[in-house]
């Protein structure tokens, strides 16, 4: 047994441990961290695989960024998560009922050899990961790079948006109505006798 | 051939099923709190991209990589919407009970 094949026994042991403490662990800060060490451990693979880039990608995006997330939403939730939990024991044969079903609908996909796939390894790629894979994005690739970019706006705009609650305690410009205001939103001539001026 | 035998493309595709099998479980497991549900579809994503990453390896293509990459640019967007949902769904409702949220009738 090679290196390379303990690592990958390895990492998927603790991959599927991982995933299965994912749904059943009883609180979902231990549920969030035990995703993160899934991410971790899959990274670790794609690096089997010689995808350098998207190994680093995921452990800096995922882990870095989308977990801290998930963590801040729910140490922010005051919820009581043990009342979510009530009907867990119903739940549990028709999860594993369908859980089992799709494993075997894909494993006899994959133990058919329909999928006509050499599994001799194709020489391995030379030169950087990185460098091909974006000489493919900046090429190949350039309109729906650009639609991610749009994509992730949207999803800031919008998370913003829906996130976002106005104090009424606090005070703010408004540039619209700044620019808006005439003369008469502003000064008020007041009729008034004139100053006697003959005593 | 024994169990531990060097892994081909057929032990990344047995592993990306285990793990979609384990998230489609943990979606009816946990199908009443919404937390464990987003992170079980961020799961599926990821037995998904490995998938694509062990087909690009063995097909000696790049663009598999490449979807991979915007996979995980769409899947980082949809986990921020989404939890900004749940952020003004608790404010909302006080719940992130699946069974609290029969209020559209659907």
């Amino acid at each position: 047994m090679t290196f390379a094949t303990f690592t990958f026994y390895a990492f998927a042991a603790i991959m599927i441990f991982a995933g299965l403490r994912v749904i059943t662990t009883r609180n979902p800060v231990h549920a969030a961290l035990w995703l993160v060490l899934s991410f971790f451990t899959a990274a670790g693979i794609w690096l089997l695989l010689q995808a350098e880039f998207l190994a680093i990608a995921l452990v800096l995006v995922y882990v870095g960024a989308v977990m801290v997330l998930f963590l801040f939403v729910v140490m922010m939730l005051d919820v009581n998560f043990d009342r979510l939990r009530q009907n867990f024991r119903s739940y549990i044969p028709v999860g594993v009922l369908v859980g089992m079903l799709v494993l075997l609908e894909m494993a006899l996909v994959i133990v058919s050899s329909a999928i006509g796939v050499k599994d001799t390894l194709p020489q391995a790629p030379t030169g950087s990961n990185t460098k091909a894979l974006g000489v493919l994005i900046y090429v190949d690739y350039v309109y729906p790079f650009e639609i991610a970019a749009v994509v992730l706006l949207v999803a800031i705009i919008a998370a913003i948006a829906l996130t976002h609650r106005t104090r009424k305690e606090s005070k703010y410009q408004v540039p619209g109505d700044q620019v808006k205001v005439r003369r008469a939103d502003r000064v008020r001539i007041v009729a008034m006798p004139v100053e006697k001026q003959n005593r | 051939m024994s169990i531990f035998a060097a892994p081909t493309l057929a032990h990344y595709l047995v592993l990306g099923a285990i793990l979609f099998a384990i998230s489609i479980a943990g979606i009816f497991l946990n199908r009443r709190n919404v937390i464990i549900v987003l992170m079980a579809i961020e799961l599926m994503l990821l037995a998904v991209n490995l998938n694509f990453v062990a087909f690009s390896r063995y097909l000696g293509d790049m663009s598999g990589q490449v979807f991979v990459f915007f996979i995980l640019t769409v899947a980082a967007a949809e986990s921020a919407i989404g939890l900004a949902i749940l952020v003004l769904l608790f404010r909302n409702v006080g719940s992130i009970d699946v069974e609290d949220l029969g209020t559209l009738k659907g």
